[in-house]
C-alpha cells in the first residue's frame, strides 16, 4: 500500500543503500549511434535511456513547417521488454503526454528559428525502466541534440524528486515510485536556473515543495557536470585525432 | 509523436503590444486584474440520464461532464478498490482547432493531469467501490465534454467533473450467485467523495503571472502552470504546459497566486452543490 510499505532503513538509508539527497550511479556516453545526427545513451542505476536526433531536415507532410522557426518533433516510447510485464510497443496514453512534455522541456533550449521551415526529431527509446525514465530520457535528449551539433542555449537536466515514508528523497526509482506518496519530475537549463519541466504526481505541503524543487535543483547540478563531462569524452578525443 | 503548433489564434502584432502594455499595469483586455477569474457558473444535473454531470461556463469557455457508472474486474494489484476512468474529447463544434478523431495530445494531457489530482489524495474513496472483494467493483467514468473553447479548459473541467462526481448517485447494485446485476431505474448511493480538488493554471507572459487566461492570451503565453489544491489546501498535482519555462521564483508566486483563487474555486463549488448533496 501507498505510504506504507518501508522504503527508508532505521539508519536513514534507502532500500538500495543511498541517502535521502543521493542519486543512483550515472552513467552517460554521447555518440552511440552511427546512422543519427546525434545521440546519447543515459543510465541512472537500472533505468537506461537512449535518445537519437535527426534533422534539421525536410518535413513530410510540408504543410507542418513554420516559416519562421524550425519545429521540433519528439517521441518518447518505452520497449515491451522495458518493464516487468511487457508493454504493448503501441503508444499508450502516458506516452502521449510525456512526448509532449518533453519536447515542451526541450522546445525554449533549441535555437529554432536558425532553421526555418525543417523538422529536428528526437526519439527517445527507454530499453529499461526503473522509474526515472522520463527526466533520463530528456537529459539524453539534451546530449543528442548537442552532439547533433544544434545550437542550443544550455544543456536540459532532469530528475525525479519523490516523497517516500514522509522523506523527500532524490533520484527515485521504480519501488519509490509505486509506494511513495508523491513523484516531482523536474527538468532545467541549469545555468539560467529555468524550469523546463515540471510535474507532480502526488501529494505535498506549499513548503514540502519548495524543499523538493532545491532538492531536485542539486541533483541537477550534478546530472550537468556528467552531461559536460560526456560530451568532453567525445569532443576532446576527436580534437586529439585531428 | 508530439510537435510544435502553428499557434492558434494568431494574434496581430499590434494587440499583442496592447496587452502587454496593460499587463505592464497590471490589467488586461477584458478589465480583470491579474489574479481574477471570469465569471463562473457551475449547473449541476444537466444531463439527467447520466449519474451525475455538470455544465460550467468560465467565461465563454464551457465544459461538459458526465458521471457513467458500470461494473468491472478490479486491477491485479488493487483487488478490492474501484476503477475511476477520466477521459476528455475536444469535440470539433468547440472550436476551429479541433478536429474530430481520437483524443489527441492537448486532450490526453488534460484527461491525465485532471486523474492525478483526483487520484493521488484520494478524492474518490476507491476502497468503497468493491463489491465482491477480488472479483467485482464499480468502474465510475468520468467523460469531460468541451464544448466551446475560450481557454483556460483545464480549470473549467476539474471544476466540472469534481461538481459531477459529488452530485452523483450510483446505480443500485444487487448480488446473486457471485453476479452483479444494476438496476438502473434506482440510484442509490452518492460516489465516495471524500476530498474536493480544484485546478488553477497561471499563465506566464514576459514574466507577468496571469491567472484564468482566455484563448487569445494563451497564444501569448510562454508557459501555463497547473496546481490542483485540495479543499485542505495541500498541492495534490502539478503540470508545466506550453514551450517556455518558469524560473524557481516564479513558481513560489504561482503556487501562492493559485493558494489563493483555490479559496474563491471551492467556494463556488460548495455554493453549487450545497442542499443538493448530503
Amino acid at each position: 500500500m501507498k505510504g506504507k510499505t518501508k522504503l527508508i532503513k532505521k539508519d536513514g538509508t534507502r532500500l538500495d543503500g543511498r541517502k535521502p539527497d543521493e542519486l543512483r550511479p550515472v552513467r552517460m556516453e554521447v555518440g552511440v549511434l552511427k546512422n543519427a545526427d546525434g545521440s546519447a545513451l543515459v543510465e541512472m542505476g537500472r533505468t537506461k535511456v537512449i535518445a537519437a536526433v535527426y534533422g534539421p531536415r525536410e518535413i513530410h507532410p510540408k504543410h507542418l513547417t513554420l516559416p519562421d522557426r524550425a519545429i521540433l518533433r519528439c517521441r518518447y516510447h518505452m520497449a515491451p521488454f522495458s518493464t516487468t510485464d511487457r508493454k504493448s510497443p503501441a503508444p499508450s496514453r502516458r506516452e502521449i503526454e510525456l512526448s509532449k512534455v518533453i519536447r515542451e522541456g526541450l522546445e525554449s533550449v533549441v535555437f529554432t528559428e536558425l532553421y526555418p521551415r525543417t523538422t529536428i526529431d528526437v526519439f527517445i527509446e527507454v530499453l529499461q525502466a526503473d522509474g526515472g525514465t522520463r527526466t533520463a530520457g530528456i537529459t539524453a535528449a539534451s546530449l543528442a541534440l548537442a552532439d547533433a551539433g544544434i545550437p542550443m542555449k544550455d544543456l536540459v537536466a532532469g530528475v525525479a524528486v519523490g516523497k517516500v515514508n514522509g522523506i523527500l528523497v532524490l533520484d527515485i526509482n521504480e519501488v519509490e515510485d509505486e509506494y511513495g506518496e508523491a513523484d516531482m519530475p523536474v527538468a532545467m537549463m541549469p545555468s539560467f536556473g529555468e524550469i523546463t519541466l515540471l510535474q507532480l504526481n502526488g501529494v505535498l505541503t506549499p513548503e514540502e515543495f519548495e524543499e523538493a524543487l532545491k532538492l531536485a535543483e542539486k541533483g541537477i547540478r550534478q546530472l550537468y557536470e556528467h552531461q559536460k563531462e560526456a560530451l568532453r569524452k567525445k569532443y576532446s578525443l576527436q580534437k586529439e585525432e585531428v | 509523436m508530439s510537435l510544435t503548433p502553428s499557434t492558434f489564434p494568431i494574434i496581430p502584432l499590434v494587440k499583442k503590444k496592447s496587452v502587454m502594455a496593460l499587463l505592464e499595469k497590471g490589467k488586461r483586455l477584458d478589465g480583470r486584474s491579474l489574479n481574477e477569474y471570469r465569471p463562473l457558473s457551475i449547473e449541476l444535473g444537466y444531463i439527467p440520464k447520466a449519474e451525475g454531470s455538470a455544465l460550467v461556463r468560465l467565461g465563454n469557455t464551457v465544459v461538459l461532464v458526465g458521471i457513467k457508472t458500470g461494473i468491472g474486474s478490479p486491477f491485479p494489484d488493487t483487488p478490492d478498490e474501484g476503477i475511476l476512468l477520466v477521459n476528455a474529447e475536444f469535440l470539433p463544434l468547440a472550436s476551429p482547432s479541433f478536429e474530430p478523431g481520437p483524443p489527441d495530445e492537448n486532450a490526453t494531457e488534460l484527461a491525465r493531469v485532471v486523474d492525478r489530482s483526483l487520484r493521488e489524495i484520494r478524492a474518490v474513496d476507491l476502497s468503497k467501490l468493491a463489491i465482491i472483494p477480488g472479483k467485482k467493483v464499480w468502474e465510475i467514468w468520468v467523460d469531460i465534454y468541451v464544448l466551446d473553447h475560450d481557454g483556460n479548459l483545464l480549470d473549467a473541467s476539474m471544476l466540472a467533473a469534481m461538481a459531477a462526481l459529488s452530485s452523483a448517485k450510483m446505480p443500485e447494485a444487487v448480488v446473486e450467485d457471485e453476479e452483479v446485476k444494476l438496476n438502473r431505474e434506482k440510484l442509490k448511493d452518492p460516489v465516495p467523495v471524500k476530498h474536493r480538488v480544484v485546478i488553477v493554471t497561471v499563465g506566464k507572459v514576459d514574466g507577468h503571472l496571469i491567472v484564468d487566461p482566455t484563448l487569445e492570451e494563451e497564444s501569448l503565453l510562454d508557459a501555463r502552470l497547473a496546481i490542483a489544491v485540495s479543499d485542505d489546501g495541500r498541492i495534490v498535482g502539478m503540470q508545466k504546459m506550453g514551450m517556455g519555462t518558469f524560473t524557481a521564483d516564479e513558481v513560489r508566486q504561482a503556487i501562492e497566486m493559485a493558494m489563493e483563487s483555490s479559496k474563491m474555486l471551492h467556494q463556488e463549488l460548495d455554493k453549487a452543490l450545497k442542499g443538493k448533496v448530503k
